[in-house]
């Protein structure tokens, strides 16, 4: 039986479980700059701050730099010093360029000369604090915090605090979603629940052809329906509703409406099979009580399919955190979410660090969801069909 | 909801609740539907009322290489993913019916992993391990992503069909002197080949349908239908995004209802089997 399990085990293991590991060490991961300054990283620990460090820290980053002039390294480890202090990539790329053949008299002096900002105690602060092998400084900058030159932490410049926003909106949205998909899906379970079989068979199929329908194709066409010649639009127009046409795509009532129809399965699905498990002789015994239907739904009906609404409620918000192609196709610039920038600081500005540290923060939000809804609705039922 | 008389409030509210979801009905089927028409439209713009009919986008489709090279690289990865991940999967579950140690709930809890997490992370994940592997850009590494998020589905719908499987049978064809492939192939396997031909198809439609991984994976050659789609989406869409849509759609929700007629047929399976023992 082992030996049956072991290559989907070994499989998962490697492709999946080692990649996650190593992309949330990423997170804290240091090891390029020690790596690229070796002496420097290794003479800066004796340095006490406040003054500007003593010729042997000044002699060894001249000696580091020499050996990586040249090579990719360089500009590797100016822009990696760059994400800590802004302009240091020019500083650093410039102090390899000038960077005498030999060892000058005064390694300080010399690289003084090159670039004022070797003078400045605050730069060599920095470089101290990302010496080590780990860091906090990707987790602190996805929280819009750093560390200033004597090493506490403060908030970093309003025009560079964009994750705390980016964090709020993820949450505004999806939970949007979520309260969206639960009031427009309640009723419609509720009815599909006390449907004829024939007439639930179609409500499901109704519901299982989009759900079976890729995300990408669902997305496309909100895109054409709700753009200003779609398909909506001009049906309003016709009906004489509204005179131009409305803004419903690439802004947030477009990323409403797309999130909410592609999550609304998530939504149905688990809601019906609760409802269809209840025995109306609870709801008759209620009524022959002397009950009003409003008070048999109340205390009756309602709390029987909370279980229901609770695992609807986890797989809709748990998807909607993750999510990067709708708002990616039928959001604006200020609609994006957790998602999108984890795949803008993966392939466009290429700051691996900080995608890690913003996956990070999603890969626990998710685990905290499912932790405390998880164990609230019991896992087994966290399962669409 | 009482039985015997309805007061005129419960049937109004009956009444608006039917409309109400017929209504959200709409909203649910028509976005899905209306990419069918308009990929027929013989203009070159996608608006309503189409200005005549054509199938000059099916034409570029099937024509133009850029599609048919996406059409043919979504096809042989999707098999390729489905060959292994059905593998590797049937096999798990078997291995999992079989064993009732208390860690199996933790190796299932581990296969099913890739499901929970969100796929951009396991993205991303995947590319930077695979850049250090050289597996970006090639197709190998779309494979071997894409049959971690398949596998899942293989190992749930087989482990679903295994519930109702009797172990013994396997011990008899063993005491009659099966050797175990011999058993699996001849009581096993004809048992549970609906679960696994419903996983089977899972696994293909996982990957034909994956957009997210495809992003970060693939160069201009590994172009997979949905990545040829996103960026026509992102850049504009013409007409034979929808056309290329359609197919996309048809294909999956055609391999979806198939497994969805296996499903209930197995319901019905069962159920006739637990009235009969």
């Amino acid at each position: 039986m082992l030996a049956l399990m072991a290559p989907s085990v070994v499989f998962v293991c490697f492709l999946f479980a080692l990649p996650i590991v190593l992309f949330l060490f990423r997170a804290i991961d240091n090891a390029e700059i020690p790596e690229a300054l070796p002496r420097t990283t290794a003479a800066i620990a004796e340095w006490r701050e406040g003054e500007l460090p003593p010729e042997p820290v000044y002699a060894a980053l001249v000696s580091d730099l020499a050996a990586l002039r040249g090579t990719p390294q360089l500009a590797l480890l100016a822009r990696r010093l760059n994400y800590a202090i802004p302009g240091f990539r020019g500083v650093v790329t410039r102090t390899g360029r000038l960077l005498p053949q030999s060892m000058p008299e005064s390694p300080k002096a010399a690289l003084i000369a090159i670039d004022a900002t070797w003078a400045d105690p605050a730069a060599w602060g920095v470089l101290r604090q990302q010496s080590g092998k780990v860091t906090d400084f990707y987790l602190l900058s996805a929280l819009d915090l750093k560390r200033d030159p004597s090493g506490s932490v403060v908030d970093v410049d309003r025009d560079h605090a964009i994750f705390v926003d980016l964090y709020g909106r993820t949450l505004t949205v999806s939970i949007g979603v979520t309260l969206l998909c639960v009031a427009i899906g309640y009723p419609v379970a509720a009815v599909m629940a006390q449907a004829t079989p024939a007439a639930a068979n179609w409500l499901l199929m109704a519901i299982l052809v989009p759900f079976w329908t890729s995300l990408l194709v669902r997305s496309t066409a909100w895109v054409i329906l709700l753009q200003n010649e779609g398909l909506v639009n001009k049906t309003l127009i016709w009906l004489g509703a509204i005179d131009a046409p409305l803004a419903l795509v690439f802004n947030r009532t477009g990323v409403y409406i797309a999130m909410v129809h592609v999550l609304l399965p998530y939504m149905i699905l688990p809601l019906y099979s609760v409802m269809k498990g209840i025995s109306p002789s609870h709801l008759r015994a209620a009524a022959s009580l002397g009950a009003s239907p409003v008070r048999v739904f109340f205390t009756v009906y309602l709390p029987l399919t909370m279980p229901g609404v609770a695992a609807g409620a986890t797989l809709v918000f748990v998807s909607a955190v993750g999510f990067y192609v709708t708002p990616a196709l039928v959001g604006g610039p200020r609609d994006q979410m957790i998602g999108y920038f984890i795949a803008y600081f993966t392939n466009s500005a290429v700051n691996w660090g900080l995608a890690s540290a913003l996956g990070a923060f999603l890969l626990v939000l998710v685990a905290a969801t499912y932790l405390v809804l998880g164990k609230l609705v019991g896992f087994e039922r966290l399962k669409v069909r | 909801m009482a039985r015997g008389t309805r007061t005129s409030l419960e049937v109004s509210v009956r009444a608006g609740a039917r409309i109400y979801t017929g209504a959200m009905l709409v909203f649910l089927i028509v976005p899905v539907l209306v990419v069918l028409p308009l990929s027929f439209t013989s203009g070159q713009l996608l608006v309503f009322p189409l200005p005549g009919w054509s199938l000059q986008w099916y034409e570029d489709f099937f024509t133009n290489p850029i599609w048919t090279n996406a059409l043919r690289n979504s096809v042989w990865i999707g098999v390729v993913v489905t060959a292994l991940a059905t593998t590797l999967g049937t096999a798990a579950a078997i291995g999992l019916h079989g064993c009732k140690a208390r860690w199996a709930g933790a190796v299932m809890a581990l296969l099913v992993m890739p499901l929970a997490i969100p796929v951009v992370i396991v993205a991303v994940a995947t590319f930077y391990f695979f850049a250090a592997l050289g597996l970006v850009g090639t197709y190998a590494g779309i494979v071997l992503a894409h049959t971690v998020l398949a596998l899942p589905f293989v190992v749930v719908t087989v482990s679903a069909t295994l519930q109702g499987f009797d172990p013994n049978l396997v011990r008899a064809a063993a005491s009659l002197g099966a050797s175990p492939f011999l058993a699996f192939r001849t009581v096993t396997l004809p048992i549970i080949a609906p679960g696994v031909v419903s996983g089977a198809l899972f696994a293909f439609v996982t990957s034909f349908d994956e957009l997210v991984v495809a992003i970060f994976l693939s160069s201009p050659q590994q172009r997979t239908l949905p990545r040829q789609i996103f960026s026509g989406v992102s850049e504009n869409i013409s007409p034979t995004i929808t056309a290329a849509a359609v197919v996309l759609l048809v294909v999956s929700v055609a391999l979806m209802g198939i497994m969805e007629l296996l499903r209930r047929r197995s319901e019905k399976l069962k159920m006739a089997g637990g009235q009969t023992t």
